[in-house]
């Protein structure tokens, strides 16, 4: 390493993070607000209508309008990010525990178990993931918990074929044949080496799994597997506005705008944690 | 090579034969009975007796492994069950629906082709602008949601402009949105490929001596990173079929088309599970032969794969 190198260190230090990434995790922060404190960000109610205001067009009093049953477009949008993101997170850690501890299991064992379970993971990928998410589905029954794991199964393959990876890269490293050297069992070196320096690559993934997750849950959501009705739901909330299209297209336009905006953002905070989609 | 595809081939049906049973422990073993969840409930006011017969007519009395070998033999014959719901063989069922499906595909796949090159050239010409538009467009037609983006495409195409006609349109005219709406998403994992590919050419070796020799940027484009960068994206045409196949299923119902997407869906909501079973198995094995294809086909477009040990890929 140079001198020049060395002494530009601290000014890099200094630097921004490029526009992209500090708008995606504004949008992600704005997001988590309204899932967390909803009502701070909406005045109006999202479940109780106004007789006779249905349909209004976007106004100071409703920004987005009203929908067809007089209720405030904009509180259903903003109380709709509880559902998805509790959803995706849910999917998520669905994918992440179960993807991971097999493709521990996998690296670590190798031989007949890692065959199997790699075996597994080809065949669930073999499968078109809206497919097997619906198969899960009919066997579980409609509904937000059901269609969350049912979008958790679909990457519990993804995981367990990153994680064996970074298992195999890692488990060849010198110190943890060090660890292994110096009388480790065999769990413990497990949790306290190789799971470690494992887990960027998978949590770069999942912030990558929580966009697609946040995608997939509104498309369950729109074909009607998800949330009932009175749910404010980014899928149910596009359904219910299609019926209105020709008249208030916002209502339709709205919910969808936010989906492109959080898997954009998700996608883009992935990115710079270093996941590639392959 | 024999031994590598005879290796190749065992590991395919190995799959198909998982994928298989994944449908059945999912869709037959873990739910229990089709048959009760559709007559116990219903208002047909069936007696006991009666349900014994129909469990008995649809097989669902046997144990499990037999009704497992049963189910296999019945695949492997051609034969995938009946709908409970439409009380027809679920064979005729796809037989009428299929057709329609893989136009919608194809078309959609083609489309999605032509955009995903487009972008991908113009992410290698000299205009900064055009660079950064090409780059960020795959990342942006991966969050939009599909059913919304058809919605949307009709909202703009149909009501606003008045360019496509929703009400009686000609059948080539229904298909115009639908082709579009599926082709978005597919193009673009197609262009991100695409694009890494090209970058990782330009900075190869005979790119360079090409350069040298007087090459104009165009002349090299054309002749030496379009033809290196193509065969490598054929590897991703196994995710690209489930995508499409998904797609066309949210893309079906959102336009009211007739095909794999409405059974699918009739299916799941009315929980035929023998119809989406079908579906499962069917869309797994052809995966399984377009990978399988796929894997040992690209040798003959790069011969440089073919010195490659196999299992490196």
């Amino acid at each position: 390493m140079s001198g020049a190198t060395l002494g530009l260190a601290p000014l890099r230090a200094l630097r921004l993070p490029p526009l992209g990434l500090m708008l995606a995790w504004a949008v992600v922060a704005v997001l988590l607000a309204w899932a967390f404190v909803p009502g701070f960000f909406a005045w109006q109610d999202p479940l109780a209508g106004i007789a006779g205001r249905q349909l209004e067009p976007p106004s100071f009093e409703h920004p987005l309008g009203t929908d067809g049953l007089g209720r405030d477009m904009l509180a259903r949008v903003i109380h709709g990010a509880r559902e998805s993101l509790l959803g995706a997170f849910l999917a998520v850690s669905v994918g992440l525990v179960f993807g991971t501890a097999l493709g521990l299991l996998a690296g670590a064992r190798g031989g007949v178990t890692d065959a199997a379970v790699m075996r597994l993971v080809d065949t669930l990928l073999a499968i078109p993931s809206l497919l097997l998410s619906l198969s899960v589905i009919i066997l579980l029954g409609f509904g937000s918990i059901n269609a969350a794991i049912a979008v958790g199964f679909v990457s519990v393959a993804h995981f367990a074929r990153l994680s064996r990876t970074e298992v195999l890269r890692v488990r060849r490293a010198e110190y943890v044949e060090a660890a292994f050297g110096s009388g480790g069992r065999f769990l413990a070196v497990l949790w306290r080496h190789v799971l470690p320096n494992a887990m960027t690559s998978v949590l770069a993934l999942a912030a990558l799994q929580f966009g697609s997750a946040i995608l997939a849950l509104a498309t369950l959501g729109f074909l009607g597997y998800g949330a009932p009705p009175p749910t404010p739901e980014w899928g149910l909330l596009i359904a219910e506005g299609r019926d209105f299209l020709a008249t208030a297209w916002w209502l339709t336009a709205a919910p969808g705008l936010v989906v492109v905006l959080a898997v954009l953002s998700t996608e883009r905070i992935s990115r710079s944690l270093g996941a590639r989609r392959t | 090579m024999s031994r590598h595809l005879a290796q190749r081939l065992g590991q395919a049906l190995l799959v198909l034969l998982a994928a298989f049973t994944v449908a059945f422990v999912l869709l037959q073993a873990l739910p229990g009975d089709a048959v009760l969840i559709k007559f116990l409930g219903s208002e047909m006011g069936l007696t006991a007796e009666q349900i014994a017969e129909l469990r008995i007519a649809y097989g669902a009395d046997a144990p499990v492994w037999q009704q497992y070998l049963h189910t296999l033999g019945n695949f492997l014959s051609g034969d995938f069950g009946t709908s409970i719901r439409a009380g027809v063989p679920v064979a005729s069922l796809l037989a009428e629906n299929l057709p329609a499906t893989l136009l919608l595909a194809a078309l959609a796949f083609g489309t999605a082709s032509l955009l995903a090159v487009a972008l991908a050239v113009l992410s290698q010409l000299g205009f900064a602008w055009a660079r950064a538009f090409a780059r960020s467009m795959p990342s942006f037609f991966v969050a939009v949601p599909v059913f919304w983006l058809g919605i949307m495409l009709i909202q703009v195409f149909s009501f606003q402009l008045g360019l496509v006609s929703v009400i009686a349109p000609e059948p080539w005219e229904e298909l115009i949105l639908p082709v579009l709406t599926l082709a978005v998403p597919i193009s673009a994992p197609l262009a991100q490929v695409l694009i890494r590919n090209m970058d990782q050419v330009f900075g190869e070796p005979f790119v360079a001596v090409a350069r040298a020799k007087g090459a104009t940027h165009a002349w090299v484009l054309w002749r030496h990173v379009a033809r290196n960068a193509l065969p490598p994206t054929l590897t991703m045409a196994g995710v690209l079929f489930g995508e499409l196949l998904g797609g066309a299923v949210v893309t079906e119902t959102v336009f009211g088309l007739a095909g794999l997407g409405g059974m699918t869906q009739q299916a799941v909501a009315n929980q035929d599970v023998a119809v989406l079973q079908a579906i499962v198995v069917l869309s797994a094995a052809a995966f399984v032969t377009i990978s399988l294809a796929v894997d040992l086909l690209l040798p003959l477009f790069d011969p440089r794969l073919a010195n490659r040990p196999a299992g490196a890929a």
